[in-house]
C-alpha cells in the first residue's frame, strides 16, 4: 500500500517540477548547445593530458634487488615523517606520540652514524582526508627514509596504500584495526608491504580482555560498551566474540557517541539487562562519564568496570570512582627503564605523558633507528646510502628487540607488538598510572 | 508566513502534493513511536523505576537545556536573530568555573563553607559569560544591525569557532575535571522518584531562575523596555528608550543564564573542554524552538521536553524498533523531534512571542 | 562657491585605543601559543614566523591610527601629517607597554596551571631572549618604532603603499612555502632557482632581495592597468569580446591542463583537495548564494555521494558488492542525492531562513550518526568504514595519484562552474535571486517557490554528491569522522570570503582557505581560530566577499548610499547654520 501511494505522490511530484521546468529553467542548458560541445572537447583534452603522463614512472637508482636507493650526503640530515594527529579533539594521542619519539631521537644524541636525525612532523588529522594529504606531502621529497605513525586507523588506510607503493616504510604506535596487518592469520584487507606496527591488534587484547573476565573474574553476563571509534568498536567486538565463545553471555552489545555526556540512560539500559561486568574500550572524556555515573544507577553499584589501555592515563586513575577498575592493556611498560623514561618527559614538556600509546611510539622510533643503522651503508666520502628494499626487509627481521613495551618481534604482515597482554586494577594503594600499570593481575600470552 | 502564502492562486498546484507528503511524513512518525512505545513497553525490559529514573534523568538535562536556551530566545524575541555562538558563551562560563573551582577546592573553604564556595564559582561563571555574550553583542553584532538577516547570523558561525578554538588556545585542549561536592553526592527519594543531590540542585535552580527572569521581563521597567524593543525598535526610540542599552542588557541577561547554566552543568557532568558548548548550544536552540521561541515559559517547556525526549526516546521508540544501539543515536533522536514538532506545529509547543516580521 | 571648514584631524585619544587594541591581540596570540608554534618558522636571517606576525600587529595598529578620518561634505580633505605619524607613534607605544607589561608578569608569575601556552619559551620569544627587564623594554621600544613606521606608511601615494604592504606579504609567503616550491623547481629542472632563493631555513639575502624587486615592482607598474584593461574588454563590441573571452578560456584551459605536470604529486594532490572543497561550494553558492537558503548540513549530501560510490564500488562493502565502475555508480550517486536532497527539502520548505539553518545542521548530524550507527553497520561499515574504493577507470587508463585525479576533479569543477553560470542566468536562476530578496513579492510575481526551493536543494546535492563520490575514490575509503559540522562550516567559509553568488570568488576562497592551510598544515591547530576571525571580519568590513558579484554588492551597499544622503543632507544642514 505504501509503495504504491508513494508512486503516486513522486509522479504527481515530479509533474509539478517539469511544469516549472517547461517555462525556461534547465532547458537553458540544452540551448547552449554550443557550449556544451566547448566543454566536451574540453574533457577530451583533459583526458588525453591524463593519459600522456601516464608513461612517466617515479624517479629512482639501483638495481631491483635494492629497490630505490637514497643517497645522503655528508652532513645532511636522515628525514624521518612524524605523522601523527596534532590537531583536534584527538590531538593528545597524538601529540604524545610525536614528543616520545622526539626523546627517542635525543636518546640517540640527534643522530644516527653520524648524520643528524631531522624529524617532520605532519598532522593527520585523526581522519582518511588528513592521512592522504599528509602521505603525499612526505612522498612529495624523495629523501625520506620513513614514515613514524600514524596515530589513528583510518588515517593509516590511505597512507599505508600510498607509502607503500612508493617503497617507504611505516611504523604507528597506535594503529591497532585488525584489517591493517592481519585478521585470523591471514593478511588484513589494507595490509601493505612496508607497514608494521609496535601497537596491539585488536583481536588479541580483546581477547584476553574477555578471558579475564570470564576465567579470572567468574563473570558470565558481561555488557560491552564502544564510542564509535574503530579502535573501540574493533576492541568492543573482538570481546564480545570471545566472551562468548568462552560460554558467557554478552547482555547487551551498545555504543554511545563521542561528543555524549549523559551516559546515565544507556548505563539504565545496561543495569535492565542484568550484565555483571561492563567492558568499555574506549577514550576519555566518555569513560569519565561512564564511570562517574554507574555508580549512580542503582542496581550497577557492584557491577565490575572494565576499560583497555585508551583509559590507563593519569588523568583517569585519578578519578576516585574508578578505584576498583579493571584494564587491558599491552604487557605494561614498567621497570626502571620506564621510569627513566617517563622522567625525561617530564623534565622535557613539563607534565607527565598525557596519554597511553607513547611507550610504543618510542619502541617504534627505535625499531626504525636500529633498522636504519643496520642498513645504511656508509660511503668515503661521508655520505650515506640506504636501500629501501633492504630497510622492509631490516624491519621485517626485527626480532626479540628489547623495547619499553616487551620484547618486539614483527611477523610477516608488519605486527610487532609483545604479544603479552596484562589486565591490571586500579584499587586504593594506587595513586599514579605508573603504579596502577604495575598491579598486575593477569598475564594473556597467545603462545601458550 | 505559510497563511499568506496558502491564499494565493499559484500555490494550488502544489499544494496538494506537498501537503500531502507532509502528512505521509507525520503519520508515519507517529506510527514509528506508537509501534515502537508499544514493543519496548510490552517486553518488560525495563522497571517501572527505571522508567522513572530516565525521566528524571532528562528532566535535570533538559533543565540545563532550558537555561541555555533563555539565552536564544530572549535575543531571538527582540532581534530575530540567533545567537549560533551562545552555546560558546556558556562553555566560557562553564569553563572559568572551573578554574575558580579548582583553586577553592584547594582550600579549607570548600569543605567548610560548601554552599558560599559554590556560589562564589556560580558567580564566577555568569560573570564571565555575561561579559562574552555583551561583548560579542558590542563588537560583532551591532555594527550589523540592520542588515539582512544572513548576515549577522553568519557573524555569529564565525564567532562561535572563534571562541572554541580561543579557549582551547588559551586554557589548552584538553578535559578539565571538576572536584567533586561532597555534600552534593547522594540521593533522595522525592514522590516515587528517586532523585540525585546535583539534579535537584539543577532542577530547583532552573525553575527559580526562569520565573525570575519572567518576572524580570513582565514586571520592571527594563523589562517592559525590552517588550517595546521587541515590537519595533524605532518606535521605542521615539518614545525615549535607548535602544542600544536595552539590547545589551537583553545579551547581558541571556548571558548570565547561560553562565549559571555552564555551572549547573559543571556539577552534574563534572567536566569541561572547548567544544562542550557546541552539541548543547545547538541543543537549547532546538529547545527554544520546540517550546516557542520568543516565549519564556516555553524554554523552559521545549528544553524539559528535549531532555526527556533524548533520554527516553532512544530507550522507548528505537530499542522496541528493533534498532541496536540506540543510545548512540541519542542526537538523531533530538534533531528529529525538532523537525517533527516544526512539521507539526511549526510555532512550537506555547506558540512564538515574536512580533510581525515586517522584513 | 562656499567656504569650506577645516580637514577634521585624527583624534589621538582614538589612537591610544587603537594601540591598546593591537596590545591586547598581541597578547592574545601568544596566550593562544600562535607566537610559540610560529616560532618554528623562519622567514629570514634570525626572524621568524612569529616575529613577523607582531610586526604585522603593532605596524598595522599604528597604520590604522594614523588613517586621515572620512572626509565629509562641507569640510576640506583631511592631509596626512606630522600629527598622522604621532597617532602612530602613540598606539604603537601604548600597545607595546602591554605587550612589556604581559612579558613582565609572564616571566615572573607561573601562569602555566592556568594558561598552558604561557610557557618560559614564549617569555623568551617576546623579550629577544634577553633578562626580563630589558626584554619587556625592548619589546615595548620595537612596538613604539613599528607603530610609528606604521603612521608614516599613511603619508606616501597610496599607489605605494599597496606595493609596499604586497611585498612584505610576498615576501613572507615565500619563505613560508619553501617545501612547496622545492618540487616545483625539481620537476622544471631548476633546482638552482630554489638554491638561490633560500637558505637552509627562510630566504637567503640573495632570495629576499630578489622577491622584494619582483614583486615591488610588478604592483608598482601594474597598479590600476589590470582594471583598464577590463574596461577595455568591456568596451568592445560584443562579437570581439567573445573571441577575447574564448581566447582567454583556451590559455586558462591550457594553463590548468599543465599545471600538475608542472608542479608535481604533492601539489597536485593539494589542488585536488582544494578541487573538491571548490567543487562542493559552487553547489553551496547555489543553494545559498542564488536561493539564498542557509544550508549548514551541507556535508550530508557529501557523504551520500561518498558512501554511496563506496557502497557500489568497493570489492570489500560490507553487504552489497555490485563493484560497478566509478561511472556505471554515477547515475545512482545522482539519484541517492536528487532524492536526499528532496527528504531535507520538503519538510523545511515553509521554514524561515535562520530556522532552516538549524534544521540542516541537525540533518547534517543525523547523516554522520547514522553512517556511524551500530544500527546501520551492516550496510556502511560503521567506524570501520568501506575501504578499497577503486580508482576511477575510464578505458584501459586508470587514474592513478594525485596528478591524475586533479584532471577527474577539474573536469567536475568546471561542470558545475558552468552550470552554475548557466543557472545564474537562467529563468530557475532569476526566480531564485527574486525569491532571496522577499519571498512573499517572488510568489507574488509568480514564481514556484515550491519548485525552486526544492530545485536548489536537488543541484546542490547532486554537486555535492560528485565531491563525495570523488573524495571516495580519490582516497580509496571512507570513515564516518570525515563527514562532521565542520565540513559544512569550511564550505561555508569559502563561499562567503570569496563572495556569495560570485563564481570566480568561489575559485579564489577554495585556493585561499583550503589549499594554503593544507600547504601549511603544521598550523593546523589554528585553523578554524583563523576561520572564525576572518567570518566575522568579512561580514563586519566586507559582506559581499573578496570577488563580489555585482548584483549582491548593490544590495548589501544600499545602505551606505543612504548614509552617503544624509551625510549630504547633514552637511547641507550646517551650511544652511
Amino acid at each position: 500500500m505504501h509503495k504504491a501511494a508513494l508512486r503516486v505522490e513522486s509522479e504527481q511530484f515530479g509533474k509539478a517540477i517539469k511544469l516549472d521546468l517547461s517555462k525556461g529553467g534547465l532547458l537553458m542548458l540544452y540551448e547552449k548547445g554550443k557550449w556544451m560541445r566547448l566543454l566536451a572537447v574540453l574533457a577530451v583534452a583533459l583526458m588525453v593530458l591524463a593519459a600522456c603522463q601516464r608513461g612517466t614512472t617515479p624517479g629512482g637508482t639501483g638495481d631491483e634487488e635494492e629497490g630505490e636507493v637514497i643517497t645522503i650526503a655528508d652532513g645532511e640530515g636522515i628525514k624521518i615523517a612524524v605523522l601523527q594527529v596534532i590537531s583536534g579533539d584527538s590531538a593528545s594521542l597524538g601529540t604524545d606520540q610525536v614528543r616520545a619519539i622526539e626523546i627517542a631521537v635525543d636518546d640517540r644524541g640527534g643522530q644516527l652514524l653520524n648524520h643528524p636525525i631531522e624529524l617532520q612532523v605532519e598532522d593527520e588529522g585523526c581522519t582518511n582526508a588528513g592521512g592522504q594529504a599528509a602521505v603525499q606531502k612526505v612522498l612529495a621529497d624523495p629523501q625520506f627514509v620513513g614514515i613514524l605513525g600514524t596515530s589513528c586507523s583510518g588515517a593509516a588506510v590511505p597512507a599505508s596504500e600510498a607509502m607503500s607503493e612508493a617503497g617507504l616504510v611505516m611504523i604507528s604506535g597506535s594503529n591497532t584495526s585488525p584489517f591493517l596487518t592481519k585478521i585470523g592469520g591471514e593478511a588484513g584487507t589494507d595490509y601493505h608491504e612496508g607497514y608494521f606496527r609496535t601497537a596491539h591488534n585488536d583481536e588479541i587484547q580483546g581477547t584476553a580482555a574477555a578471558n579475564f573476565a570470564f576465567t579470572e573474574l567468574d563473570k558470565t553476563k558481561a555488557a560491552t560498551i564502544h564510542d564509535g571509534d574503530p579502535y573501540t568498536q574493533g576492541l568492543a567486538g573482538v570481546f564480545d566474540e570471545a566472551f562468548k565463545t568462552a560460554g558467557g553471555e554478552i547482555t547487551i552489545a551498545t555504543a554511545v557517541d563521542k561528543a555524549q555526556e549523559d551516559m546515565r540512560p544507556v548505563l539504565t539500559e545496561i543495569a535492565a539487562s542484568g550484565a555483571e561486568l561492563i567492558f568499555f574500550p574506549i577514550f576519555q572524556p566518555a569513560g569519565d562519564f561512564i564511570a562517574k555515573q554507574a555508580k549512580e544507577i542503582p542496581g550497577l553499584r557492584d557491577v565490575v568496570l572494565m576499560g583497555a589501555d585508551g583509559l590507563l592515563s593519569d588523568t583517569y586513575v585519578v578519578i576516585p570512582e574508578t578505584e576498583g577498575m579493571y584494564f587491558s592493556g599491552p604487557a605494561t611498560p614498567t621497570g626502571p627503564e620506564y621510569e627513566e623514561f617517563v622522567a625525561k618527559y617530564e623534565a622535557k614538556f613539563g607534565e607527565k605523558p598525557i596519554q597511553s600509546f607513547h611507550a610504543h611510539a618510542y619502541d617504534a622510533a627505535n625499531v626504525l633507528f636500529d633498522a636504519i643503522e643496520e642498513v645504511a651503508q656508509e660511503q668515503d666520502d661521508g655520505s650515506l646510502q640506504i636501500s629501501r628494499n633492504r630497510l622492509r626487509e631490516a624491519l621485517r627481521a626485527t626480532s626479540d628487540f628489547d623495547g619499553l613495551t616487551g620484547t618486539l618481534t614483527c611477523d610477516e604482515f608488519g605486527d610487532c607488538a609483545d604479544a603479552k597482554i596484562d589486565v591490571v586494577q586500579n584499587t586504593a594503594r594506587q595513586t599514579t598510572i605508573s603504579e596502577v600499570r604495575a598491579n598486575v593481575l593477569f598475564t594473556f600470552d597467545p603462545a601458550t | 508566513m505559510a497563511e499568506t502564502v496558502e491564499a494565493k492562486a499559484p500555490r494550488r498546484i502544489q499544494l496538494p502534493v506537498l501537503d500531502s507528503f507532509l502528512w505521509l511524513i507525520r503519520l508515519a512518525a507517529i506510527f514509528a513511536v506508537v509501534w515502537g512505545a508499544y514493543f519496548s513497553l510490552s517486553s518488560g525490559r525495563l522497571s517501572g523505576a527505571q522508567w522513572k529514573d530516565l525521566v528524571i534523568f532528562g528532566l535535570s538535562q533538559g533543565s540545563v537545556y532550558a537555561l541555555i536556551a533563555l539565552g536564544y530566545t530572549m535575543v531571538y524575541g527582540v532581534l530575530r536573530f540567533i545567537n549560533f555562538a551562545h552555546g560558546e558563551v556558556f562553555m566560557s562560563g562553564a569553563m572559568v568555573a572551573f578554574f575558580v573551582a579548582r583553586g577553592l577546592s584547594r582550600t579549607a573553604m570548600w569543605t567548610d563553607q560548601v554552599f558560599l564556595s559554590l556560589f562564589l564559582v556560580m558567580l564566577a561563571s555568569a560573570a564571565t559569560s555575561t561579559v562574552i555574550a555583551v561583548a560579542l553583542e558590542r563588537i560583532a553584532y551591532r555594527p550589523l544591525r540592520g542588515k539582512p538577516r544572513l548576515i549577522p547570523f553568519i557573524t555569529a558561525i564565525g564567532a562561535s569557532f572563534f571562541l572554541q578554538y580561543a579557549i582551547a588556545g588559551l586554557f589548552g585542549f584538553g578535559f578539565k575535571s571538576f572536584p567533586q561536592v561532597p555534600a552534593l553526592s547522594g540521593s533522595f527519594f522525592f514522590a516515587g522518584f528517586r532523585v540525585l543531590k546535583t539534579q535537584s540542585v539543577v532542577i530547583v535552580a532552573a525553575v527559580l531562575m526562569m520565573i525570575g527572569l519572567y518576572l524580570f521581563v513582565e514586571r520592571t521597567r527594563t523589562g517592559k523596555a525590552m517588550r517595546a524593543v521587541a515590537e519595533d525598535q524605532e518606535i521605542a526610540r521615539l518614545m525615549g528608550i535607548n535602544v542600544d542599552r536595552t539590547i545589551s542588557i537583553v545579551f547581558a541577561v541571556g548571558g548570565a543564564m547561560a553562565g549559571a547554566a555552564g555551572f549547573l552543568y559543571l556539577l552534574v557532568f563534572q567536566q569541561v573542554f572547548f567544544l562542550t558548548g557546541f552539541i548543547p548550544g545547538i541543543k537549547a536552540f532546538t529547545a527554544a524552538v520546540v517550546g516557542g521561541i520568543g516565549n519564556i515559559p516555553g524554554a523552559m517547556i521545549g528544553g524539559l521536553l528535549l531532555g526527556g525526549i533524548e533520554s527516553i526516546g532512544p530507550s522507548l521508540v528505537l530499542t522496541g524498533l528493533g534498532i541496536p544501539s540506540a543510545h548512540q543515536l541519542k542526537d538523531v533522536v533530538a534533531f528529529l523531534a525538532l523537525v517533527m514538532i516544526l512539521i507539526f506545529k511549526p510555532s512550537g509547543v506555547l506558540g512564538e512571542r515574536v512580533a510581525e516580521d515586517r522584513a | 562657491m562656499t567656504e569650506l571648514l577645516a580637514a577634521r584631524q585624527v583624534k589621538l585619544g582614538d589612537a591610544i585605543k587603537t594601540g591598546l587594541v593591537a596590545g591586547i591581540v598581541a597578547i592574545f596570540v601568544s596566550a593562544i601559543g600562535m607566537v610559540q608554534r610560529f616560532d618554528s618558522r623562519i622567514i629570514f636571517s634570525s626572524v621568524t614566523f612569529s616575529y613577523v606576525l607582531l610586526i604585522g600587529i603593532f605596524a598595522g595598529s599604528g597604520y590604522q591610527a594614523a588613517r586621515p578620518p572620512l572626509r565629509l561634505e562641507g569640510y576640506e580633505a583631511p592631509k596626512a601629517g606630522v600629527r598622522n605619524v604621532l597617532a602612530g607613534l602613540l598606539a604603537g607605544t601604548a600597545g607595546g607597554i602591554l605587550l612589556a607589561l604581559f612579558i613582565l608578569v609572564a616571566g615572573t608569575a607561573n601562569l602555566r596551571p592556568i594558561f598552558p601556552n604561557i610557557s618560559p619559551e614564549l617569555v623568551e620569544i617576546l623579550a629577544f631572549g634577553r633578562e626580563l627587564g630589558l626584554g619587556a623594554t625592548l619589546a615595548a621600544l620595537a612596538a613604539a618604532v613599528l607603530g610609528l613606521l606604521g603612521g608614516a606608511l599613511q603619508l606616501v601615494p597610496q599607489r605605494l603603499k599597496k606595493a609596499i604592504g604586497g611585498t612584505f606579504l610576498w615576501i613572507v609567503l615565500f619563505a613560508l612555502l619553501r617545501g612547496v616550491l622545492a618540487p616545483v623547481t625539481r620537476g622544471l629542472g631548476i633546482t638552482s632557482l630554489t638554491d638561490l632563493l633560500y637558505e637552509r631555513q627562510g630566504l637567503s639575502i640573495a632570495g629576499l632581495v630578489a622577491v622584494a624587486v619582483v614583486v615591488f615592482s610588478s604592483y608598482f607598474f601594474l597598479a590600476g592597468r589590470v582594471r583598464a584593461a577590463r574596461g577595455g574588454l568591456e568596451r568592445l563590441p560584443e562579437n570581439r569580446r567573445r573571441i577575447v573571452v574564448l581566447a582567454g578560456l583556451a590559455v586558462v584551459t591550457l594553463f590548468l591542463g599543465a599545471i600538475p605536470q608542472v608542479v608535481g604529486v604533492f601539489l597536485s594532490e593539494v589542488l585536488s583537495a582544494a578541487g573538491i572543497f571548490l567543487l562542493m561550494a559552487l553547489g553551496l553558492n547555489i543553494v545559498v548564494g542564488f536561493a539564498g537558503l542557509l544550508d549548514l548540513g551541507y556535508v550530508a549530501f557529501f557523504a551520500v555521494g561518498a558512501y554511496t560510490t563506496a557502497v557500489l564500488t568497493s570489492p570489500i562493502s560490507p553487504r552489497f558488492t555490485p563493484e560497478l565502475t566509478f561511472w556505471a555508480a554515477l547515475p545512482f550517486v545522482i539519484l541517492t542525492a536528487a532524492i536526499a536532497g528532496i527528504m531535507v527539502g520538503t519538510p523545511v520548505l515553509r521554514m524561515r531562513g535562520d530556522y532552516l539553518a538549524i534544521v540542516t545542521l541537525g540533518f547534517g548530524e543525523i547523516a554522520r550518526l547514522l553512517f556511524l550507527s551500530d544500527w546501520l553497520e551492516p550496510t556502511f561499515g560503521a567506524a570501520r568504514g568501506i575501504r578499497r574504493v577503486p580508482d576511477i577507470a575510464l578505458g584501459p587508463i586508470v587514474m592513478k595519484g594525485p596528478q591524475d585525479y586533479y584532471y577527474a576533479i577539474l573536469l567536475f569543477v568546471l561542470l558545475a562552474a558552468y552550470v552554475s553560470w548557466a543557472l545564474q542566468e537562467s529563468r530557475i536562476g532569476r526566480a531564485w535571486m527574486a525569491m532571496r530578496e522577499d519571498e512573499s513579492v517572488a510568489e507574488a510575481m509568480g514564481v514556484n517557490i515550491v519548485a525552486a526551493k526544492l530545485w536548489a536543494f536537488v543541484i546542490g546535492a547532486i554537486i555535492a554528491s560528485f565531491g563525495g563520490a570523488l573524495f571516495a575514490t580519490r582516497i580509496g575509503s571512507v570513515f564516518p569522522q570525515t563527514f562532521s559540522v565542520v565540513v559544512s562550516v569550511t564550505i561555508l567559509v569559502l563561499v562567503i570570503v570569496g563572495g556569495l553568488a560570485s563564481i570566480p570568488g568561489v575559485m579564489l576562497g577554495a585556493l585561499a582557505l583550503v589549499a594554503l592551510p593544507e600547504l601549511l598544515r603544521e598550523f593546523e591547530q589554528f585553523r578554524f581560530l583563523i576561520y572564525g576571525a576572518l567570518l566575522i571580519f568579512m561580514m563586519l568590513k566586507r559582506p559581499e566577499g573578496l570577488i563580489p558579484s555585482r548584483r549582491r554588492t548593490r544590495e548589501l551597499h544600499e545602505e551606505e548610499v543612504e548614509q552617503d544622503a544624509w551625510l549630504k543632507a547633514e552637511a547641507a544642514k550646517q551650511e544652511a547654520n
